[in-house]
């Protein structure tokens, strides 16, 4: 076919030309992002399979009488440790260092919690004396019924700094 | 009429279909060993280890947090040879990433980033990282505690990430901890996702290269007579493989991979230390905030390497080993800064006290972040000017220059990670360790 004879039609259907053909892009994008959200719709759900009940998550970690006054007690089970204050309060500090992920150690001649990662390290509160963590450590609610502590592990609470608040004492 | 005949004649070569990687001549000039050191060829050859062994290994191998562990076990003490298939697998893979690594140095080393070869420099960044990505989940895989412990490091570096940190560290682990689905994301990646991704670049990398007219010539070889592929290059590809393939078999022969205890969440090792080639940045880490160590500093690399070969230059000294005479004088001077800077660096930071100490109450985002980047960045500028008056070098030699100083620093950190950190990550010596 002569092109030269079409001329005059050329513009009218190179416009139509140029819309059908953005309809397929503007169509092709919105395929893709279908795609995409469905493929990370597909690496959720099987993820919540794990996932326990909050009633599941209170757990009965010892008596009050287990902890004296003073001491750092670690549960390697729950992932925390119970301290327990001069005056007899109970704080639960999560184990997990909030630099990056580590376990911390308590190590009870300095009296420190110690990161084996980057050397972070934190006192008895879990606040930080030494970087590069940037906050201190996690800490859990704590619930004393009936002479037991009892901490729930499904709330890991962030925190910028100690306060009276976070120690729980037994009745 | 001849050239029908000679099509003929090539249809009944068996491996015409690897043959059409190459063009069929190829110039003389560029087969010299030392222009490329055949580190691209060695890489190809190692992804075909990678998986031959890979896809024997699967045979074996169970991904699920209560199996994994004995699975390789089991493969390793009661199958014929499981333990040197996976001594292959694991040397192939350290080899991979440092052979990749200095492949992709040797190209910029010899200003061959450029258009034509502009997509081909960028497709190879993104094989490389493909690579260290493949290396990092299949480290994970055997479930012990160096392993699980590794992953765990390098992931909660993910939420550090602005805004989006914490959605992208749970979508790579599947939940809140390492765990079951942690793995079987892992899995899937290692053994699917990213292979078919390194193949599908491989093939476009080759392409790119051949269109760009084979490998850099420098101009003083402009004129260098065109030979035959075969047997020229093949012969001498041949070669490089299965002298590689001899070194592979005889390292693994010799030194097993490592394997540790069944992981356990509740205790990290001392030190808990991440995969060797993260090491400089978990070194980094000791000094840098992480919103800098993994996000700032990575981000601005990238960016870097992207816009490299689009950076304006006139001049010729493209396919000669460090461009010029006063870039290698540069780039020994940037090498020898580089180290000496970092070694004081890490040496002074170890003796002073924590900046919470010096400065109490002032974030840690800026005496651990802001401020020691911008004084690093201004150190180097100053130190860039001063090579530039000295010895009066162009763009491209300036860029070099930059990159041995940086990758010398991560060299230097990567080796004191590695050697000089002790339990608590405390400076000591080697013999100390």
């Amino acid at each position: 076919m002569d092109r030269r004879t079409t001329d005059k039609h050329a513009e009218p259907a190179g416009n139509r030309r140029g819309f059908l053909k953005r309809l397929w892009q503007i169509l092709g994008i919105v395929a893709l992002a279908e795609l995409l959200w469905f493929i990370i719709s597909l690496l959720r759900p099987s993820k919540e399979i794990h996932k326990s009940r909050p009633a599941e998550t209170l757990r009965v970690i010892g008596s009050v009488e287990d902890f004296p006054a003073g001491s750092v007690t670690p549960d390697r089970v729950n992932r925390l440790y119970i301290v327990r204050e001069e005056d007899g309060g109970f704080m639960a500090l999560s184990l997990t260092c909030p630099h990056l992920g580590c376990s911390v150690l308590w190590n009870e001649e300095s009296r420190q919690f110690d990161c084996p990662c980057h050397s972070s390290a934190f006192d008895r509160r879990g606040i930080v004396l030494s970087s590069p963590a940037p906050r201190p450590l996690d800490y859990l609610p704590v619930i004393i019924e009936e002479g037991k502590v009892k901490v729930n592990t499904g709330s890991i609470t962030k925190r910028k700094r100690f306060e009276p608040n976070q120690v729980t004492y037994a009745l | 009429m001849t050239d029908h005949s000679a099509t003929k004649k090539r249809d009944k070569s068996r491996f015409g279909l690897i043959l059409h990687l190459h063009p069929r001549k190829v110039r003389e000039s560029t087969l010299r060993f030392t222009l490329t050191f055949g580190l691209g060829g060695m890489a190809a050859m190692l992804m075909v280890i990678q998986v031959i062994t890979g896809l024997l290994l699967k045979f074996h191998y169970e991904p699920s947090p209560e199996n994994a562990y004995n699975s390789i076990l089991n493969l390793q003490e009661s199958l014929l040879f499981g333990k040197m298939l996976r001594n292959i697998h694991h040397w192939s893979a350290i080899a991979f990433v440092w052979i990749a690594f200095l492949h992709m140095l040797r190209v910029a080393f010899t200003g061959a980033c450029r258009p034509p070869r502009d997509v081909t420099w960028i497709t190879g960044a993104a094989l490389l990282l493909l690579v260290v990505l493949s290396n990092f989940t299949g480290y994970l895989l055997p479930w012990d505690q160096l392993s699980y412990w590794a992953v765990t490091v390098a992931t909660s570096l993910l939420s550090y990430i602005p805004l989006a940190g914490e959605a992208i560290r749970k979508l790579f682990l599947g939940g809140a901890d390492v765990g079951q689905a942690t793995l079987t994301n892992f899995f899937n990646l290692h053994t699917g996702v990213i292979p078919l991704l390194i193949i599908s670049l491989m093939l476009w990398h080759f392409w790119r290269i051949r269109r760009a007219g084979g490998i850099i010539v420098a101009e003083k070889d402009k004129e260098s007579p065109m030979v035959d592929t075969r047997p020229h290059l093949i012969n001498r590809e041949f070669v490089v493989a299965v002298t590689l393939l001899a070194v592979i078999f005889i390292i693994s022969s010799l030194f097993d991979a490592p394997l540790r205890g069944r992981a356990n969440p509740a205790f990290s090792p001392n030190p808990a230390k991440a995969p060797w080639y993260f090491m400089g940045l978990q070194e980094l880490l000791i000094h840098f905030h992480p919103l800098f160590a993994v996000f700032v500093l990575p981000v601005t690399v990238l960016a870097a390497v992207v816009w490299m070969p689009y950076v304006k230059s006139t001049d010729k000294n493209q396919g000669i080993w460090f461009l010029s005479h006063a870039g290698i004088r540069a780039a020994k001077m940037s090498a020898i800064t580089g180290a000496l800077c970092t070694i004081i660096f890490i040496a002074i930071s170890g003796i002073l006290p924590d900046p919470e100490v010096l400065l109490p109450g002032v974030p840690p985002i800026l005496t651990t972040g802001l401020v020691p980047f911008l004084i690093m960045a201004a150190t180097m500028w100053l130190f860039m000017k001063s090579l530039k008056r000295r010895w009066s070098l162009n763009r491209p030699e300036m860029i070099q220059s930059v990159i041995v100083l940086l990758v010398v620093s991560y060299a230097v950190l990567t080796v004191t990670g590695i050697f000089f950190r002790g339990e608590g990550m405390n400076l000591v010596w080697p013999w100390n360790l």
